[in-house]
Formats: structure tokens, C-alpha cells, sequence
């Protein structure tokens, strides 16, 4: 039973609030959310910064929850995917883990690239490019999830890719929000 | 004409659509799973309406947060009230709510309708 006491002692060296392992579906995108809320509520949280986590949370939650359902092996996917959220003094940092297709790389790459390169101008001429000429996918997406994220986060979005075998990856992606 | 009348839930807004009475809302939170699902009544509705509508029209969005395939659903609404005559935009706001207002000034650029800007 001693990895229980790790785990505790991880969580609260990296500030961990939330830590949700398993199947994600809307429902779970709800409780999460539920939770995080009544977390944030309860210590009193400015209600700029709470609007921006929630908003953060529901893009980095349904992204996972719409590539499980795209991959077409949402089994291993949606159960084998990771969220996140932890509190410190100055910040909240939201991180999502999922399995990815190797070939995917690429494109994500590209798209957190073109985000991260952008000024709060760029990003919102970005948006508001996409959002004219966009039509929802099949997965139900509206490929607006990373600027949206950078531009309620404000800062650099980080990921990492890494390599599960020959065909997949594990893509991590982290988003912060200031606290006032 | 038949009113649409959707109750608000934790992952979709409420929504009143009502020729009779002028009134014309959608209020609260969009992030359902399908959002394309979701708001396909509220564009049928439009749809109907633009053939009889109302001399003026006040079409109010007093959202409280949407996701961004909501914000496209949103575009698609608008541009469809953009072919009626007398429409207004009354997009409201919590006085606090900076990317709300944001949001709504972006939403103004993309489609030829005026907004009024309203806090609550």
C-alpha cells in the first residue's frame, strides 16, 4: 500500500487538485468539471480566473473525448487517457495525456506550432479565419480547441510526444492560467 | 408559429424561441456533445420565422459560457438572422465578463446586424 502514500506525496508536491485516469465521455466531462468547479468555488476564486480554467477544461476534456471517439480503437484510447489540474500560488495548470496515431504528429505539431507563434492579435484573427470557414467535423469538433485554449490561457501552450511503438505516441499537452 | 422552448441543462442553454410574445432567447451554457445536433431545431425555427417575421426583431444571447464547436453554432445562427429585417442583437454580458464581451464584438464583425451591448 505504500504507492497510496506516493502517490499522495506526488500530488501534492506537483500541486494536484484533480487527477482523473480512465474512460472519458461526456458524462465524465460533466463530473470533472462539476468538480473542479465546487474546488474552485470553494476557495474562493477570483470569477475571471475560474471562467478561463473552465473554459480551458472543457476544450483540453472534449478534445480527448472526440479523438477516442475518432480513432477508431476508442477502447484502448478513451481508457488509457490522463487529466489534470493543479493550484499553486500564482497559477492553475491544466495537462491532458492521450494515446495518438504516429501520423498525427505531424498536424499537431504544426497547429500547436502556428498557436504558440501568435501574439493575443494573431490568435484572434486566427479564430476568428477558422470560425468563417469551418465546418463542424464528424467527431464534432470545430478545430478551434488549441487557439481557444491559448487565448483564455495567454501563455505558450507546452506538449511532448512520447513514443508508445511504431504507431502510436502519448501526447501530452499543458496549459497555465495566471492567477490574479 | 409553434414556440421552441428548451430547458436549460448543465452542458446546454436554455432557449426560447417565441414569435407571439417577441420574445427570442438563448441563455445560460452550450457545451453539449453535439452541438451540431443541438442547435439544428433553433436554425429550423429561424428558418420558418424568416418567412413571417415580426416588423422588429430582439433576438437575445445571455451566455454565461460556450465551447468553441457552440461558437461555431452561434456564427450559423446569426447568419441566419442576418436575412431578417428589423433584427437586433442584444448580447449581454456579466459586467466582469471581459471575454464574453470579447467574444460578442467578434461575433459583430462577422455578421451585418447591429449589436447592442448590454451588462447584467
Amino acid at each position: 500500500m505504500k504507492y497510496i502514500y506516493e502517490l499522495h506525496q506526488m500530488m501534492l508536491e506537483h500541486h494536484l487538485i484533480l487527477v482523473y485516469e480512465g474512460e472519458f465521455t461526456q458524462e465524465i466531462t460533466k463530473s470533472i468539471l462539476a468538480m473542479a468547479e465546487r474546488n474552485m468555488d470553494s476557495s474562493g476564486e477570483e470569477s475571471s480566473v475560474k471562467r478561463k480554467v473552465f473554459n480551458v477544461m472543457v476544450e483540453s476534456l472534449q478534445n480527448i473525448v472526440k479523438h477516442a471517439d475518432a480513432n477508431g480503437s476508442a477502447e484502448t484510447t478513451s481508457h488509457s487517457a490522463v487529466f489534470m489540474i493543479g493550484r499553486s500560488e500564482e497559477e492553475y495548470v491544466i495537462t491532458t495525456g492521450n494515446p495518438i496515431e504516429n501520423q498525427t504528429i505531424g498536424v499537431l505539431t504544426d497547429k500547436l506550432d502556428k498557436v504558440n507563434s501568435l501574439d493575443r492579435d494573431g490568435l484572434k484573427q486566427l479564430y476568428k479565419e477558422i470560425i468563417k470557414n469551418t465546418e463542424i467535423s464528424e467527431k464534432g469538433g470545430a478545430g478551434l480547441g488549441f487557439v481557444d485554449i491559448a487565448r483564455k490561457s495567454g501563455r505558450k501552450l507546452e506538449y511532448n510526444f512520447a513514443k508508445i511503438d511504431e504507431e502510436t505516441s502519448f501526447f501530452s499537452l499543458t496549459a497555465s492560467i495566471g492567477r490574479l | 408559429m409553434d414556440i421552441l422552448n428548451l430547458e436549460g441543462t448543465e452542458d446546454t442553454p436554455k432557449i426560447i424561441l417565441d414569435k407571439g410574445n417577441g420574445i427570442y432567447e438563448i441563455s445560460g451554457r452550450s457545451l453539449p456533445e453535439d452541438s451540431a445536433e443541438f442547435y439544428q431545431p433553433v436554425l429550423d425555427w429561424i428558418e420558418d420565422y424568416s418567412g413571417q417575421a415580426n416588423d422588429t426583431t430582439d433576438f437575445v444571447f445571455k451566455l454565461e459560457y460556450f465551447n468553441t464547436a457552440s461558437s461555431k453554432l452561434i456564427l450559423d445562427v446569426l447568419s441566419a438572422l442576418e436575412e431578417i429585417d428589423g433584427m437586433t442583437i442584444l448580447w449581454y454580458f456579466h459586467e466582469d465578463d471581459e471575454d464574453m464581451e470579447e467574444a460578442g464584438e467578434e461575433f459583430s464583425e462577422l455578421v451585418e446586424i447591429p449589436f447592442e451591448f448590454k451588462t447584467y
